[in-house]
């Protein structure tokens, strides 16, 4: 039974489809900015690949391991190969399948772009590819059905609007994951490794933080007043985000950072995306606040240890999406949102199963990407030589440079070289 | 008083600055290089464009010592830069005949001797 396509949802969705799509190379130039420059392309690429094997993994199996029935786990293989998905209204939507299917396709990219943070300056590409492919299929789908696709977390209430558990969550816990089975940088704890561009860093939060209106306000897959407030939210939380972390920095150092304003827009959007949809715009705005926190804690106690997770997803993402997706459990308003009340609300119950998915969620994510990595690191080799990571991740892996100003370069001449002068020359005699 | 020239592969520049540190070698001069060697070309490919990358990178030292500090620059320079692969670079050392600290006008070896290099350690 096909329900009626409304043209205005299918216009929004359109866009927002293409806004998330941005996302990803927005991340990616954000995390080129960390790395130092002899790195910048091999980080900027993790990126870039997503947007080809995550489309790829999503198209043939993943969106129906998220989507399709299924049991409480995981989805069916109904859409398996892209079958049974046209133009006809997605249940529960006003938009077609197709695009339903779009929308969703750019949010697993993302996340497994997102992943990539952990491993940069180090992990080798190749790996890196099957690596991304194996977390696009049997992680990010899972966690995706449990909330959106008639999962057991869904089944029992659990609420998140745009992706706390299977985006934010699972990229961040899986990050975790990540820097602990492939390994801290060789000059981890030694030598300092700073950022070699700041200025990527600031416009990758501010083209993520464009995104993010996309990401967030797709989720309702709609025009309607969840669409709306979700929407008005990744304004507001991330703006009280920068300014409770500008008010850290201050107390800590009586300097405001760069690099902490770039996060703390991330911070903030990844803290209202679960509770977007939910809560009230002063909530969002509280929300926003709160979230600094914990990842600003986190982050600054991470960089004392051992625990070289490069770029701090776990912190940005992992601790953001949870606050967000807690703070729905307490926040949660009826009256703004049409589905149900958080404990201040009056509902107590809601609380009790977001903190379930808020365990849940990280547990899987953290030992299925611990898994998989165990698994190829007994294949092939995960990391490049010691030699190879102090020469750089981009003449290595990818046999080019960022800023190469071509001084010492030779030609190389092919083979059956074709020398359009002389053939012209001869065609003239 | 000798300089002594040290041009290291630039990923061994800390490692370098680490060795010059612990053999008590304060005063010294670093620049940003390109060269050639033994080494063996690095060939990149920008769209079907393949190059040559002739020249390499390298961080160059310049190091001003007293004679009893020449052994232990040339000790440092080599201890933090050799990773035993071709390219690793070299170490040359010259005569210097004169030196002057511009801020006294003091000339030669007191020129190039840290002034109570104990003041500086406890300073930082």
């Amino acid at each position: 039974m096909s329900g009626h396509i409304d043209s205005g949802a299918t216009a929004w969705m359109m866009t927002a489809t293409a806004l998330v799509l941005m996302m990803t190379p927005a991340l990616g130039l954000f995390y080129a900015g960390l790395v130092r420059s002899k790195n910048t392309l091999n980080t900027f690429m993790m990126s870039i690949a997503a947007l080809g094997v995550a489309t790829i993994t999503w198209a043939l199996v993943g969106y129906s391991l998220a989507f399709d029935s299924g049991d409480g786990f995981i989805g069916g293989g109904k859409f398996f190969f892209m079958n049974h998905i046209g133009f006809e209204a997605q249940p529960g939507t006003q938009i077609p399948q197709l695009l339903f299917f779009a929308f969703e396709a750019s949010f697993c990219i993302i996340t497994a772009a997102l992943v990539s943070g952990a491993v940069v300056e180090r992990m080798k590409f190749s790996t890196f590819l099957i690596f991304m492919a194996l977390w696009s299929t049997l992680i990010y789908p899972v966690l995706a059905h449990w909330v959106w696709g008639g999962g057991w977390l869904q089944a029992h209430g659990v609420l998140d609007f745009a992706g706390g558990v299977p985006v934010e969550m699972a990229s961040g816990f899986s990050a975790l994951a990540a820097a602990l089975a492939v390994g801290a940088r060789k000059d981890y704890g030694r030598q300092a490794l700073l950022p070699h561009n700041v200025v990527f860093v600031l416009l990758g939060a501010g083209l993520l933080w464009f995104g993010w209106f996309g990401f967030n306000g797709g989720s309702g897959y709609s025009t309607g007043h969840s669409s709306i407030l979700a929407f008005t939210n990744t304004l507001l939380a991330p703006a009280c985000t920068l300014v409770v972390w500008f008010v850290l920095d201050l107390l800590r150092d009586q300097r405001v950072t760069a690099i902490g304003a770039a996060t703390a827009i991330v911070v903030g959007a990844v803290g209202i995306t679960p509770a977007c949809g939910y809560v009230s715009p002063i909530a969002a705005m509280l929300l926003g606040g709160l979230a600094a926190i914990p990842s600003y804690a986190f982050i600054t106690w991470r960089t004392r240890t051992r625990l070289d997770e490069s770029l701090d997803v776990l912190g940005a993402h992992g601790l953001a999406g949870l606050t967000g997706i807690i703070f729905i459990g307490f926040f949660a308003q009826r009256s703004w949102n049409g589905v149900t009340n958080g404990l201040l609300h009056g509902h107590p119950g809601l609380l009790g199963w977001q903190v379930v998915a808020a365990l849940a969620g990280p547990a899987y994510a953290f030992v299925g990407t611990f898994a998989i990595l165990k698994v190829l690191n007994a294949l092939m080799p995960m990391r490049v030589t010691a030699l190879e990571e102090s020469i750089g991740m981009d003449v290595v892996d990818h046999g080019e440079q960022a800023y190469t100003d071509g001084e010492g370069a030779i030609l190389v001449a092919h083979e059956g070289f074709f020398d359009f002068d002389r053939s012209r020359r001869d065609s003239d005699g | 008083m000798k300089l002594v020239i040290g041009i290291v592969r630039p990923e061994r520049t800390n490692d370098v600055l680490e060795a010059l540190f612990r053999a008590q070698i304060r005063g010294f001069s670093l620049s940003r290089v390109q060269g050639h060697g033994g080494e063996l070309e690095r060939v990149e490919t920008y769209r079907g464009t393949t190059v040559k990358m002739n020249l390499a990178e390298k961080a160059r030292f310049e190091v001003a010592v007293s004679d009893e500090f020449v052994q232990p620059t040339i000790d440092a320079l080599c201890a933090g830069g050799r990773t035993g692969e071709v390219g690793d670079g070299k170490v040359f050392v010259l005569d210097l005949e004169q030196a002057v600290r511009i801020r006294t006008g003091e000339s030669d070896s007191s020129a190039v001797t840290p002034i109570n290099p104990q003041d500086d350690l406890e300073q930082q």
